[in-house]
């Protein structure tokens, strides 16, 4: 079996497994959608006006939630510097590892979306826009969670920090799939100018994912 | 192969670790790293293996890969295990082996080396007396037997250079003799290894590297 697909298949079972961190962000991310109809009460023309934000920023933070599962775990029982000793690019590595976090924890909330668009009373096509845009930006929220989580590796729990760095990146992820959400329910814009742009983050964080982490784990190893 | 090491400093935490410290060792060699604790024995390790920048100094292999640094043909045994609890004993290793054995290096590995990674995984697990327990959860394990484990992995991939980091820790005198052997055989193989240790290993021929008290 080639290195890197022994990685995934690794990863993916971690995750799974008792302790594993594959349910915990889509069980978080259905508590506080499920929460905000209750703060915000009835009124159903309002939460459907307010339900592709409200999806999107829980998705935002359940992906928060798990990152310190992305590389952090494995620098703590020295999982990492072996992998760093392994003859495999250290690119490649942190993307496979990326790709399967994506999988197990960001995978999950695109598909728990169409249960939740209910609680919000969208209309299932405005549903299937918000899920669309999800699936193309949960693995841009991941890719840039990526650099957080190499950059702050060698800090003991270092996941609020994490939290701090990475938030600020995602802003522009966060305005373009509300907005191409909001287009294909409101208008007045054409869904496809928004979302082309939220494809076009999407590939630029994974590229840039990718390339940053790998470089802050080269340099943050002591 | 000859790995040298010359003028080598190290600095961590803001704390000048060791400098100008020089050594050399040969196929067929053990360097033995003594030491009291804090005197960087184990950053020595890590700097051989490049987990550590060096601060100073040359570090070379004569002889080895030019393709690949001396940490990719170098097996680390550190003071942490690299076993996943949630993973079975089988799959911590096979993982390993799979992962380290088969670079995308150019050291050609022969098409057929990626298939009998497994069933080497499963004669190392033999070796060090744990295929009976391969399929329990790591988490069971006793710190003798993830050190066991961990061990594995050295026979499982071979690579040439060991860098152990006080190899004997919670190994019973049976598994220190047994590990013994496998060093032997490493070194009989044309293999070398540098090990940080406290007492005697094992390694009755090895080379002594004396660090001094903290600077």
């Amino acid at each position: 079996m080639n290195p890197l697909a022994a990685l995934f298949v690794r990863d993916f079972r971690l995750a799974v497994r008792v302790g594993g961190g594959a349910l915990i962000g889509v069980l978080f991310f259905l508590i506080v959608v499920t929460l905000v109809p209750f703060a915000m009460g009835p009124d159903l023309a309002l939460l459907a006006r307010v339900g592709p934000a409200i999806l999107w920023i829980g998705a935002l933070l359940a992906s928060l939630l798990t990152l310190d599962r992305l590389l952090a775990i494995d620098h703590e029982d020295g999982s990492l510097d072996l992998i760093l000793t392994a003859q495999v690019t250290l690119e490649l590595t942190v993307a496979v590892k990326a790709v399967a976090h994506w999988l197990t924890t960001g995978l999950p909330l695109v598909i728990a979306t169409p249960l939740l668009g209910l609680l919000l009373n969208l209309d299932p096509m405005a549903t299937g826009a918000v899920a669309l845009t999800l699936l193309v930006g949960t693995p841009a929220l991941t890719f840039i969670g990526l650099i957080g989580a190499a950059i702050t590796v060698a800090l003991r729990r270092g996941g609020l920090l994490v939290a701090v760095l990475v938030l600020p990146l995602t802003v522009p992820v966060l305005i373009f799939g509300v907005a191409a959400s909001n287009a294909a329910i409101v208008g007045p814009v054409r869904f496809g100018t928004p979302f082309s742009i939220l494809c076009g983050l999407a590939l630029m964080s994974i590229v840039a994912g990718t390339f940053a982490a790998a470089a802050a784990l080269r340099h943050a190893m002591d | 192969m000859r790995l040298l090491g010359s003028g080598l400093a190290c600095f961590r935490g803001g704390r000048q670790v060791f400098s100008g410290l020089s050594f050399s060792v040969a196929a067929g060699e053990a360097l033995v790293v003594l030491g009291p604790n804090g005197v960087g024995k184990s950053s020595l390790l890590r700097l051989v293996a490049g987990l550590v920048a060096r601060s100073g100094g040359a570090l070379s292999l004569e002889g080895g890969d030019p393709e690949l640094t001396i940490g990719e043909q170098a097996h680390y045994l550190g003071h942490q295990d690299a076993l996943k609890p949630s993973l079975t004993v089988d799959e911590n290793l096979t993982f390993w082996s799979r992962y380290l054995g088969s670079g995308e290096g150019t050291q050609a590995p022969s098409a057929q080396a990626p298939v009998a990674q497994a069933p080497l995984a499963q004669a190392a697990l033999t070796a060090v007396g744990l295929a009976g327990i391969a399929q329990l959860p790591a988490a069971y394990l006793s710190a003798g037997q993830r050190r066991r484990l961990s061990i594995a992995r050295l026979i499982a991939i071979k690579r040439p250079i060991w860098l152990l980091d006080e190899p004997t820790a919670a190994l019973d005198l049976a598994a220190q003799a047994q590990l013994a052997g496998f060093m032997g055989e490493h070194l009989a193989g044309g293999g070398l290894i540098v090990a940080a240790a406290h007492g005697p290993i094992g390694l009755p021929a090895a080379k002594e590297l004396r660090l001094g008290g903290p600077q």
